[in-house]
């Protein structure tokens, strides 16, 4: 079945800035794998059940103590950009 | 003598504690043979020549105090570079990852450490474990020491050609989808998927959480379950990590299969499998039948729906994963007015083309109004494919089938057309859904001299009956060939 995709929309989901050649590119690809994909609307599973994850398990409970942390500096210093002791970043909000 | 690089881990444990062979001289003769291969293979993203170098006299010095730490103790092991290493270089063979210098350890390579193994660098792989071939690396492919001209599988190629090679004794790989198994398969060596929860994620680079798993690579079954006892266990940093006690694999380890149930699937030896890895895999099916086995044939009739259903829960799961992507803690950064700009200009450089389609896909399937046709649907089918495991198993005690339906494809072969590259994993990609154990290991060779393997499946926890298969199937066998390029001739 074809599969219609808003490839421009998706990427900006995705925060990929792509030009409209990639856009096209991409948008190709993703029809293919994804009329592949869709074989599996065909199948009537109305009865069964998702499965999200492969173990049995709800939640890991531990005690609430404090452990070891990560060395500031060092975890900084990974960072293209730093203010003392935070990460730097451009505006969020475009200027007015 | 036997180049120390040759050596089994078990052969070389042995030969430390006989005092033929130190922990310096089996890590030089290693990296000899690194400095003989890499120029062909590209193993290798990162050597730590100085990090090894110091494990390497520790473990002698532990030694010669009459310390013994266990069978890893002075042994040279690779690591797939999606895992983390304190201050040495971990890029997941990305852009985006340039430069980046962890802060800790993943708990693999902390229980690799205080066993006494010797940490020899980082393997190559496809960029953030996505891909069957190792050429989506940003750094360049790595090829099969079999054959240079050829790929060595994915995405863990790199530490399957460094073990091939001799450039490691063994090697921890990832398994999303057969990214352990598949590259064993097609470089002639033994890797291990173990059940999923039963070795640590805590530092392992995210790529689809719900499948993701470290395991092992090496040269027998043997040196698999040394490497496997070194790692799996609970750690409480991995909210998914199993509770309850890691299976015993060793009282029953060389049992052989008499009397065992080995259920053949018929959706996954017949179409779509290269007619000689096929007639590879039947010979090692009669001689497990001829040594006790009582062969079944099984339908797992959701097996047909599997690729189809990864190829959505995977990408849907790294679009939420590789979010953590954006140039604010790590990385390098491409200059944006506003932090949404500056965020997609550096995904857009620093990521891959093969990774893009899979965060796309993964976003698509995971978007309003597409959820439930698409990653819904596929959840589902993951059930169908967990229940018809579990039927299986009502049956027979593991379940075999070859690992890849071909040997080793030539470098660009399937590079165009991502959707025959995902064929690659056909065979590999049911157990991931759902989270049971997988071993391959050699069987043979085609008529072009390369690698066939034969995969052997068991339910989760399952690990010792599927130990003592693989190990028959070994000792049956007697696989023994090396590529030309893990000789010092050959590599001449």
């Amino acid at each position: 079945m074809p599969v219609d995709i808003d490839i421009a929309k998706v990427a900006r989901l995705a925060r990929i800035g792509l030009d409209d050649d990639e856009l096209a590119r991409y948008g190709s690809q993703l029809e293919v794998i994804l009329e592949h994909a869709a074989r599996i609307q065909a199948l009537d599973l109305d009865a069964v059940r998702p499965t999200a994850h492969p173990l049995p398990m709800v939640n890991a409970f531990r005690e609430d103590e404090p452990g070891t942390t990560l060395d500031r500096d060092e975890v900084l210093a990974q960072a293209p950009d730093r203010e003392g002791p935070f990460f730097r970043v451009p505006p969020f909000l475009e200027e007015a | 003598m036997t180049d120390p690089a040759d050596l089994t881990i078990a052969g070389a444990a042995a030969a430390l504690r006989a005092g033929s062979l130190t922990a310096a001289g089996l890590l030089e003769a290693v990296r000899r043979r690194a400095a003989m291969t890499e120029a062909h293979l590209h193993a290798y993203l990162t050597l730590d020549a100085a990090g090894a170098e110091r494990a390497a006299a520790a473990a002698d010095d532990a030694f010669r105090r009459g310390e013994d730490l266990g069978p890893l103790q002075g042994i040279p092991i690779a690591l797939k570079d999606n895992m983390v290493t304190r201050g040495v270089e971990t890029t997941a063979a990305s852009r985006i990852l340039a430069g980046y210098l962890p802060p800790y350890d993943a708990t693999v390579v902390a229980r690799l450490r205080a066993a006494g193994a010797v940490i020899t660098g980082k393997t190559n792989l496809d960029e953030f474990a996505m891909g069957s071939s190792t050429e989506n690396s940003a750094y360049g492919p790595t090829r099969n020491p079999w054959d240079p001209e050829r790929v060595p599988g994915g995405s863990s190629g790199g530490a399957a050609a460094a073990v091939a090679a001799g450039s490691a004794l063994g090697a921890l790989g990832s398994d999303t989808g057969g990214s352990i198994r598949q590259p064993a398969s097609l470089c002639g060596v033994v890797g291990m998927k173990p059940t999923y929860g039963l070795v640590s994620r805590f530092g392992l680079i995210a790529f689809a959480s719900s499948l993701d798993q470290i395991g092992p690579l090496a040269r027998t079954v043997d040196d698999a379950v040394v490497l496997f006892e070194a790692i799996a266990g609970h750690d409480p940093r991995d909210a998914t990590s199993y509770r309850g006690a890691v299976p015993d694999v060793r009282p029953s380890l060389d049992d052989g299969v008499d009397g065992l149930r080995v259920g053949v699937i018929r959706e996954l030896s017949g179409d779509g499998i290269d007619p000689e890895v096929l007639a590879g895999f039947r010979a090692a099916v009669e001689r497990l039948a001829g040594a006790g086995a009582e062969v079944v044939d099984l339908s797992l009739p959701s097996m047909d729906h599997a690729l189809s259903a990864y190829y959505l829960i995977a990408p849907a799961e790294c679009s939420a994963n590789l979010a953590r992507f954006d140039g604010v803690r790590y990385g390098p950064r491409l200059e944006g007015d506003t932090v949404e700009r500056m965020m997609a200009a550096t995904r857009r450089d620093g990521f891959g083309p093969e990774v893009a389609r899979r965060i796309l896909l993964g976003t698509y399937a995971l978007s309003a109004g597409y959820y439930d046709a698409f990653y819904g649907q596929a959840q589902k089918v993951r059930t169908l494919v967990i229940e018809d495991f579990r039927r299986a198993y009502e049956q027979a005690d593991v379940l075999v089938t070859p690992t890849s339906p071909t040997t080793a494809f030539h470098l660009g072969e399937r590079t165009g057309d991502p959707l025959t590259m995902y064929l690659s994993d056909i065979c590999t990609i049911p157990t991931n859904l759902a989270g049971d154990p997988g071993i391959s290991l050699p069987i043979g060779l085609d008529g072009g001299g390369l690698p066939i393997g034969l995969q052997v499946l068991a339910p989760a926890l399952g690990e010792a009956v599927m130990f003592r298969v693989a190990r028959a199937v070994e000792a049956l066998g007697g696989f023994e060939a090396r590529p030309a390029l893990a000789t010092s001739e050959g590599a001449a």
